[in-house]
């Protein structure tokens, strides 16, 4: 054996490595999307529309083109290819031409020399509108004449499991309720960026930020009318995601106007634009009702969700899908008839938001449970516990869980937790409201409670999911090539991680993020850890077998009489040969693509092994409430989950940091509201997210490692649950604070007061 | 250019005078600094004031870039994240502590935290963790929940306090 050395090496799998952009962030010195800039360029702004749905009867562009300095006006008359576009169903405009369906929907886009010069030629442009009724409530679009040529029902999924037609035994309780979210935006604090710059051969560079830039490129070259080759996406710095970057923003409005002006644009949208321009959580209304046995044995889950789409498709059928599927929750349901309904409204587009579709039937199915607990007189965690899905378990989707599940040890651990400490009575900052609006002491009170949350990873239902990575290794120098898109959440650390950990090199850098390479797919439904981790996993072990041949072939002895023992390789007859030495002068490089496990699609009804693996993570929440006033603090998270294994424990804390800051949002503050259809609160004013001080103290109970067979290092992707069950868990627990029933997140103060007022 | 009269002057941005010539005068200190001085270490999150992502100091007051013209900050001391450090690649104490504690996931709102942290440490200390979290509740952060954020904070008067004679 070789000794290996004392000297200090970098991070490997499991150990908590600093990013490698985090010098350069702290630095000002990273180049976000918006901090791009090319010899030449325009700035190019959007006009979209003020009303939810409108006839246009005029558009006229000629006085904006008559503003000093303005170059270019564009409308659906100038776009090339394609006219539409989208994510799942290319049914979106890139300019509304006859219609305009959604409040903020784009009309028109205009290139000039400075920003405010576009911003005054957006004011010129000309557009009549004859305004329509818009519909805004999805449960009426079923019935409602159709908005779109594609009709309002983007998707009905049917799931009906077990004996649906058989009667519940007599002795059977039964708890019914209806639920509601409102919308919540992604706020990532990064506003939507591009810059384009033409191309000599007709073709286009765009530099965005995204999640997906493969997918992103086929739209943006559909609608260009240009073969893929010529359109070149690049990863600009990612100011944070979250979902909403997963559906092309700006991305053909400014490839447009570069290739028509020849002349590289950048567009930036501001916070306001930003609310406008990419899709939101879906609100959901959401009918359930729970029988059981009086033991508490769950027998049958009944629901029937309905989840605003907004105008266009977006992800809108793979959002219901994860809802209907997961809406029962993490527990043995025997009997299930889900109804999922995913509709389109003249509301802005919904789709992609961390949790996909899991975070509103969380929010039901564990108010549900709490709900069955109480009118069985059974503790809350003791009902849970008592139905908790287990490996070997069948879903109500009728597959069978084959890989971890530690449902039962989440909310063992959970639930064995110490509490906080009380408030103090004197510290005013520590109560509701803080300092600026507390009421007396004594109108304090407090609630626990705990939830749970249940969700797939990777995509579902038959999508061939896949990832492609390149490492190459060359002069001791390992570099990795992947599309994948760092939003922030620490891929490029990942990336590092698990090539040191293959190929025993510490000098591992990676290639930008472009389409020059295959795709990665989307940085979404928590797949990069698996996916793309996977393929660069795969991809340093296939560089690894070439340098054991190459060294093999050298010393004329078998592969498998050497050792790669952390940067040097065992061979019998000598002296260990260094791997950076070995690969001076030489190149060994593959490319790989993997794919998951296939999976199936659902079928009639609803039944199928549509999902690869699943994650689970258990939140306790203690919230004080002032039922005076209806102000709540949440005072402490603590949580358990289920991450497979762990790659980087510092980045895995701020994850799930960081998801529950976005639970605690859509629990007690954030909602994009709507008057008929018009977005009323586009800005940081009005659409509040937390604070340093909303944010509570969050205690990491256990993160529970049981490698998950598959999985790249046994490890799940661990960034959507910190964010399903939190948002579960403060909710419950302001119900235990006032008793109330509270069914609407985000509960807002008069939810509180005047309930509580009424009561008195 | 755009139609108005045009400005021109000169700003002192981390010791060294830039000139301006013929800006629009209604150009925020922000989009100076980002699109005509070259420094877009500020960010451009909210432009209004509410999310601290442009936060800079003038005259040695920690303001947001985007609601200061750019125009009214003449003859005055300005400091971005790009001038916290002398040597381009060293790291100050605070930025040192943000790397070190994971407390940068995106990095959109860390130039931000970083110019607020400096203001912090220049403070008598702040008595508890609710009046330090209170002190950059003007810094929006949507990738952390600010719990690393509060370490580096931790971290960074820990530092500071060590240096200290």
């Amino acid at each position: 054996m070789t000794v290996v050395g004392t000297r200090r090496r970098a991070p490997r799998v499991g150990e908590s490595a600093p990013r490698p952009d985090g010098v350069p962030k702290v630095q000002g010195r990273f180049a976000f999307g918006s901090d791009l800039w090319a010899e030449g360029m325009l700035w190019g702004k959007t006009l979209r529309s003020p009303h939810a749905s409108a006839r246009i009867v005029r558009l006229d562009v000629a006085p904006a083109l008559l503003i000093p300095g303005v170059r270019c006006v564009l409308t659906h008359e100038d776009v090339t290819g394609s006219p539409y576009y989208g994510l799942e169903h290319r049914d979106q405009p890139v300019f509304a031409s006859d219609v305009v369906r959604y409040h903020g929907e784009p009309v028109a886009a205009v290139a000039a020399d400075h920003p405010e010069t576009a911003r005054r030629a957006l004011e010129a442009i000309i557009v009549e509108y004859e305004p329509l009724t818009p519909l805004v409530d999805a449960e009426q679009a079923l019935d409602a004449d159709p908005i779109h040529p594609d009709g309002n029902l983007v998707r009905h999924l049917r799931i009906r499991h077990g004996a649906v037609d058989a009667p519940l035994p007599p002795d059977a309780v039964s708890v019914e309720g209806i639920y509601e979210i409102g919308m919540q935006d992604q706020a990532f604090m990064g506003p939507e960026c591009g810059l384009a710059i033409p191309s000599d051969d007709g073709g286009v560079e765009l530099y965005v930020s995204t999640q997906w830039l493969h997918v992103d490129r086929d739209q943006v070259a559909a609608c260009l009318g240009l073969p893929n080759e010529k359109v070149r996406l690049t990863l600009a710095g990612v100011g944070g995601a979250f979902g909403g970057r997963e559906d092309v923003s700006l991305h053909v409005h400014v490839c447009l106007l570069a290739l028509r002006t020849g002349r590289p644009i950048k567009m930036v949208y501001s916070r306001e634009e930003s609310f406008f321009g990419h899709v939101h959580r879906h609100p959901a209304r959401m009918w359930y009702r729970h029988s059981s046995a009086p033991d508490g044995t769950i027998l049958r889950v009944d629901a029937r969700l309905m989840f605003d789409g907004g105008a266009y498709a977006s992800s809108s059928s793979a959002v219901i899908a994860n809802a209907s599927c997961f809406a029962a929750g993490p527990y043995r349901v025997p009997i299930a008839a889900i109804d999922g309904f995913a509709m389109r409204t003249n509301n802005p587009p919904c789709g992609a938001m961390r949790g996909f579709g899991a975070v509103q039937t969380c929010f039901a199915h564990e108010a549900q449970m709490d709900k069955l607990a109480a009118a069985l007189a059974i503790d809350p965690v003791a009902l849970r516990l008592h139905n908790a899905l287990a490996p070997g378990d069948v879903l109500i989707t009728g597959q069978t869980i084959t890989g971890t599940a530690p449902v039962a040890e989440l909310l063992r651990s959970l639930a064995g937790a110490p509490l906080p400490s009380d408030r103090s009575a004197d510290d005013m900052l520590a109560r509701p409201g803080g300092a600026g609006r507390t009421a007396d002491d004594a109108h304090v009170r407090r609630g626990v409670a705990i939830a749970i949350s249940f969700k797939n990873l990777l995509f579902s239902e038959g999508f061939d999911d896949y990832s492609t990575a390149r490492c190459r290794l060359e002069n001791g120098l390992v570099t990795v090539h992947s599309a994948c898109a760092e939003v922030g959440q620490g891929f490029v650390t990942l990336a590092q991680q698990i090539a040191r950990e293959t190929l025993g090199i510490d000098e591992v850098v990676l290639a930008a993020a472009d389409t020059t390479i295959g795709s990665a797919g989307s940085t979404s439904a928590s797949r990069q850890t698996w996916m793309s981790g996977g393929a660069v996993w795969r991809a340093c072990l296939a560089v690894r077998a070439q340098v054991l041949a190459a060294v093999a072939a050298d010393h004329g002895c078998p592969v498998d009489s050497l050792e790669w023992v952390d940067d040097q390789i065992t061979v019998p007859d000598g002296p260990p040969v260094a791997v950076r030495t070995f690969s001076e002068g030489r190149v060994f490089e593959e490319v790989v693509e993997y794919h998951h496990e296939p999976t199936s699609t659902l079928d009639e009804n609803g039944q199928g092994n549509a999902h690869v693996s699943f994650a689970f993570a258990a939140h306790r929440a203690v919230v004080d409430v002032d039922v005076q006033l209806g102000l709540t603090r949440v005072v402490e998270i603590a949580t358990t989950q289920d991450v497979g294994r762990i790659i980087n424990p510092l980045q895995a804390l701020g994850q799930i940091e960081g998801g529950i800051a976005q639970g605690v949002g859509l629990a007690v503050m954030e909602e994009i509201v709507f008057d008929n259809g018009r977005l009323r609160n586009p800005s940081f004013t009005d659409y509040l997210i937390p604070t340093a001080l909303d944010m509570p103290s969050v205690t990491v109970v256990e993160l529970i490692e049981q490698p998950e067979p598959g999985a790249p290092f046994g490890a799940k992707g661990i960034g959507e649950p910190p964010t399903i069950s939190s948002t579960a868990a403060i909710a419950a627990a302001i119900r235990n604070a006032t008793g109330l029933a509270l069914t609407r997140v985000p509960i807002r103060p008069d939810d509180i007061a005047l309930a509580v007022g009424g009561e008195q | 250019m755009i139609d108005d009269e045009e400005v021109s002057y000169r700003l002192r941005v981390n010791g060294a005078d830039h000139d301006v010539p013929g800006a629009w005068l209604g150009e925020s200190l922000l989009y100076v600094l980002r699109e005509r001085l070259g420094m877009p270490g500020s960010k451009n999150a909210c432009e209004q004031g509410e999310c601290g992502s442009c936060s800079v100091l003038v005259d040695g007051r920690l303001v947001c870039a985007c609601l200061v013209l750019g125009a009214a900050a003449v003859d005055r001391s300005i400091v971005t994240v790009e001038g916290l450090t002398d040597e381009s690649d060293a790291l100050s104490l605070v930025q040192r502590a943000f790397v070190d504690a994971g407390a940068v996931q995106c990095g959109f709102c860390t130039p931000g935290l970083v110019m607020t942290v400096h203001d912090l440490l220049e403070r008598p200390k702040a008595a508890s963790e609710f009046e330090l979290r209170e002190a950059i509740s003007g810094n929006l952060c949507r990738c952390t929940g600010y719990g690393r954020i509060m370490d580096a904070i931790e971290r960074a008067f820990a530092e500071a306090d060590g240096q200290r004679p």
